[in-house]
């Protein structure tokens, strides 16, 4: 299923790109280039030949990895991908996490307090954070504490000043497993404001379903009975009704993990981050066909890993599941 | 108690409307979003006679104004001006017209497209229900921002162009939403009635199922107005939009982003339009959906 | 009954709407003995129990009198006393075994939390003492159940468990609420049997919770009758089973199915005894 969706994917991409009006050659080449040299370079980026041909030599290249050599910046896209992936998917996983903890900790103070008038305020408050994209969000800090409060760095990924060697483009993660932490710093505030912005939609979404969810479960007979076991409100939540709530949530949350996928393409174009987001627009407004196919080609398999992963963990959390 | 379901919820009916509306007035989220909603499409309707300056005058002498109320500012220009010395305000009135259309017309669209597809699948079943549900299936597989990006740069810029991408890519909203809903009907025994009475099948999908979809559609509707807003205003602030003489609040967020350390209101302005149009379409259309809920009614 | 575990003062419940749940309600219990309160569904027996427990849903309201338990008044214990209490002196046995567990616990979390956090016990101590505990309640293969999760065992054996949970910290009192209703006609007897058991060898004072007078002279010192939130009549078991004393009594023990004589059938409670009683807790309502 994954693959044909994937292969679905390809062919139309493939075909999207092909009927499009502009020639990303004669772009490249200008006027004065004669047509045997455009003819040339055609059949170096694999753009001459009928439409299928193009296409199974494009997929029989794709296989092997090569995903062919991009137009506008002469590189292999595989190289491409990997120099800017790494980026993106630490900013993805930081986001997640952010998204998580906001999410799971709003939920469970939203419980905690539910007998209370505050917890109308924060589910008012969820409301708004639930209306809002990250698009605006990132927006929105740019203004608060780039401009306001000007706390953290507006655009990159690392300070241009900072002259390290890296052996990967985990940047972050490679700083903070050499112990180089002061670089890890700097990084981290870089990362800061795109991460909150991706991660606050998300945890809207989540504290949203997990406070549902903890509704239910806390007037379960088994909460009850922990509560006569004389367990404290918080132990109750946290020991009794999480791990019950958590399944669910997942399963109703897991789709919108890939929207802050897509939603790194605006949110790394607002703050300058290098990532394979960026790297989209860029690719889409130079027409580079090769990247663009490439790209499209990751989003959809990054997608197709982020259902199977929340499958797995659904599965994995629950115990009537785990054991047939 | 099977008694019950051969009554056709009438929703969507004359009777019911009136009570609705009594609903939706009540509500004061609802007044204040639509109210908010209601104005914009004056502002945008009326641009040209409303905003006190022509959006595209440039006045070098007086770029980066602030708004009144600021150190420098000049009262010609309440809410400031840009790099190029435009009036902020003018043109984020301008920029409503934009932000309207898409919403009405985007919005819309989708709707037609994803209702039309859901209905069928629903009602139909089968192989059109697995055909449309697969090609949903794929369609959700994809970053929906890149997506669009995708199909505009394929289009080519401009309004059009705009609007068709983000039809392109909502309908699914629309479908599945439309679909299960169909088949929730279409399971009720006023169906099986009026299928026992020999109406036809397409008639009855039109006659009896179509209406008791359509509370639905009008709250999701709605929330898609606010989406269509935001997709337009990322296009325009990537550059994918209308071409940039015309004024567009993702334009001019796009354009104030470059210069927010000299000039943080040319962004701020059409950001605040942005979020209160957003959340104006989203409390509207959690107002219709609580009023139009026919379980809630009861 | 010189000593009193716990003495059930006056206590009445009314609903938000402000209908009588509960009238009146009072009883004592000495340790180690073992009370049972009777009466059909919507009697206010559970009501009773949660008000006890301190869980009285936030849609009633306690309108006056107190539980007192060792001589200290329940409802006026700060909140962390009152955890303090639970669990480790007083302990439900539910009703209802598929619902009162963790779903998402395995039985060995689940039955040595008392011990870890009461007892302070280390994770292995609390292990083995659960494990006996097990044993205690005839779980074969205790090892292999403590690592299960709940829909691995059948109710009777969760049953079993909660039991063992309940008695896990030698509590003074427990409240079993219905603890057999849930479960099969066969099982019902062996847990009825369990339980008394258990509480004679740990001299455990027993608030039993049921609608079948049957169970209650099998095991019950004591027993109230209740209806309409009301105690009808209250007495030594024997007694109120061989010379009732108040209609609905006499009523209840011909309605109930005899084992020795199924034949006998169910017999309703007669509309006039009904009407009577209603008679009777109006006039009762009307001067309170």
């Amino acid at each position: 299923m994954a693959v044909i969706t994937l292969f679905g994917v390809a062919v139309v991409v493939f075909c999207l790109l092909r009927v499009v009006p502009g020639d990303p050659v004669a772009m490249m080449v200008g006027p004065a280039a004669s047509a045997a040299d455009i003819a040339a370079l055609r059949a170096h980026y694999g753009l001459d030949g009928p439409l299928p041909l193009q296409f199974l030599t494009w997929l029989k290249a794709a296989l092997v990895g090569d995903f062919g050599t991009s137009i506008t910046r002469h590189q292999s896209v595989l190289s491409i991908l990997g120099a800017y992936l790494p980026a993106t998917i630490e900013l993805a996983f930081s986001a997640l996490l952010v998204a998580i903890l906001l999410g799971g900790a709003t939920a469970v103070v939203a419980t905690l307090l539910r007998q209370h008038r505050t917890s109308a305020a924060i589910d008012a408050l969820n409301g708004v954070f639930l209306a809002l994209p990250d698009f605006i969000w990132a927006l929105i800090l740019v203004l608060a504490f780039g401009v306001a409060v000007p706390l953290l760095p507006l655009t990159g990924r690392i300070d241009p000043s900072i002259d390290v060697p890296f052996a990967t483009n985990f940047l972050l993660m490679e700083s903070i497993i050499t112990g180089r932490f002061a670089v890890a710093g700097n990084i981290a505030a870089h990362m800061a404001m795109p991460t909150l912005a991706l991660a606050l939609p998300l945890a809207a979404v989540i504290a949203r379903v997990l406070r549902q969810a903890l509704n239910e479960a806390m007037v379960q007979d088994y909460v009850l009975l922990a509560r006569i076991k004389g367990m404290s409100e918080l132990r109750l939540i946290l020991h009794e009704a999480l791990r019950n709530a958590v399944g669910p949530t997942l399963a109703l949350t897991g789709v919108q993990a890939t929207f802050l996928i897509g939603g790194t393409v605006v949110v790394e174009r607002i703050f300058a981050y290098p990532g394979i987001g960026n790297l989209a627009i860029e690719a889409v407004i130079n027409r580079d066909f090769p990247l663009i196919q490439g790209l499209v080609l990751m989003f959809g398999l990054i997608f197709i890993l982020i259902n199977i992963a929340v499958d797995l963990t659904v599965v994995a959390l629950n115990p009537r599941l785990r054991h047939v | 108690m099977s008694d019950a379901t051969f009554v056709k919820p009438a929703v969507g009916r004359r009777g019911g409307g009136s009570a609705v509306v009594k609903r939706l007035v009540r509500d004061r989220k609802v007044v204040v979003a639509g109210g908010y909603i209601l104005l914009l499409v004056v502002l945008a309707i009326f641009a040209p006679a409303i905003a006190p300056v022509d959006p595209l005058a440039q006045d070098l002498s007086n770029a980066e104004t602030p708004p009144v109320g600021f150190s420098g500012a000049i009262p010609d220009f309440l809410l400031g001006t840009d790099d190029l010395g435009r009036d902020v305000l003018s043109r984020a009135i301008f920029g409503a017209r934009i932000a309207i259309t898409v919403a009405f017309i985007a919005a819309s669209l989708a709707a037609a497209l994803g209702t039309l597809l859901g209905l069928l699948a629903g009602w139909y079943g089968r192989s059109i229900d697995n055909l449309v549900s697969r090609l949903v299936d794929v369609w959700m597989s994809f970053p929906a921002v890149l997506l669009s990006i995708l199909l505009v740069a394929i289009l080519g810029s401009g309004l059009d162009s705009v609007i068709a991408a983000i039809v392109v890519i909502d309908w699914t909203r629309f479908c599945r939403v439309v679909r299960t809903a169909t088949m929730a009907q279409a399971r009720m025994d006023y169906v099986t009635a009026a299928r026992a009475i020999g109406f036809r099948r397409g008639a009855i999908l039109v006659r009896e199922i179509l209406p008791n979809v359509i509370p639905v559609l009008i709250a999701l509707l709605t929330l898609e107005m606010g989406i269509a807003v935001i997709v337009e205003a990322i296009l325009s602030f990537v550059g994918l939009s209308v071409s940039s003489d015309t004024p567009t609040w993702g334009g001019m967020i796009a354009q104030g982003r470059q210069i927010v350390h000299e000039a943080w209101w040319v962004m701020t302005v059409p950001l605040l339009l942005l979020c209160a149009t957003v959340i104006a379409f989203n409390q509207l259309g959690d107002g219709l959906t609580r009023a139009l809920d026919p379980v809630l009614r009861r | 009954m010189s000593e009193v575990l716990l003495g059930v003062h006056s206590l009445s419940v009314r609903a938000d709407g402000g209908q009588r749940i509960l009238r009146d309600v009072s009883f004592d219990l000495a340790p180690g003995e073992v009370h049972g309160l009777v009466g059909e569904s919507g009697a206010g027996k559970s009501t009773l129990v949660k008000v006890i427990l301190g869980i009285l849903p936030r849609s009633m309201v306690r309108t006056g009198g107190n539980v007192v338990y060792c001589g200290r008044d329940l409802f006026t214990l700060p909140a962390p006393a009152f955890r303090a209490l639970l669990g480790s002196e007083i302990a439900l046995i539910p009703q209802d075994p598929l619902t009162a567990l963790n779903p998402g616990r395995r039985i060995d979390a689940q039955l040595t939390d008392g011990f870890r956090l009461k007892q302070r016990l280390s994770w292995r101590d609390a292990e083995a003492r659960a494990v006996t505990l097990l044993e205690e309640v005839h779980i074969r293969e205790p090892r292999r159940v403590m690592r299960s999760y709940p829909h691995e065992l059948s109710g009777g054996m969760r049953q079993r468990v909660l039991i063992a949970a309940a008695f896990a910290l030698d509590p003074k009192l427990i409240i079993a609420d219905e603890p057999t209703t849930a479960l099969d006609v066969t099982v019902q007897k062996q847990i009825l049997r369990l339980i008394h058991g258990m509480q004679e060898r740990h001299r455990t004072a027993l608030v039993f919770v049921t609608h079948d007078l049957g169970v209650v002279a099998q095991i019950c010192d004591t027993t109230s009758v209740m209806y309409m939130g009301k105690v009808m009549e209250q007495g030594p078991t024997e007694r109120l089973l061989a010379a009732p004393r108040h209609p609905y009594t006499t009523a209840l023990i011909a309605a109930n199915p005899r084992h020795d004589r199924p034949e006998s059938g169910l017999k309703p409670i007669p509309a006039a005894v009904i009407a009577a009683m209603r008679a009777e807790i109006a006039a009762g309502d009307a001067n309170g």
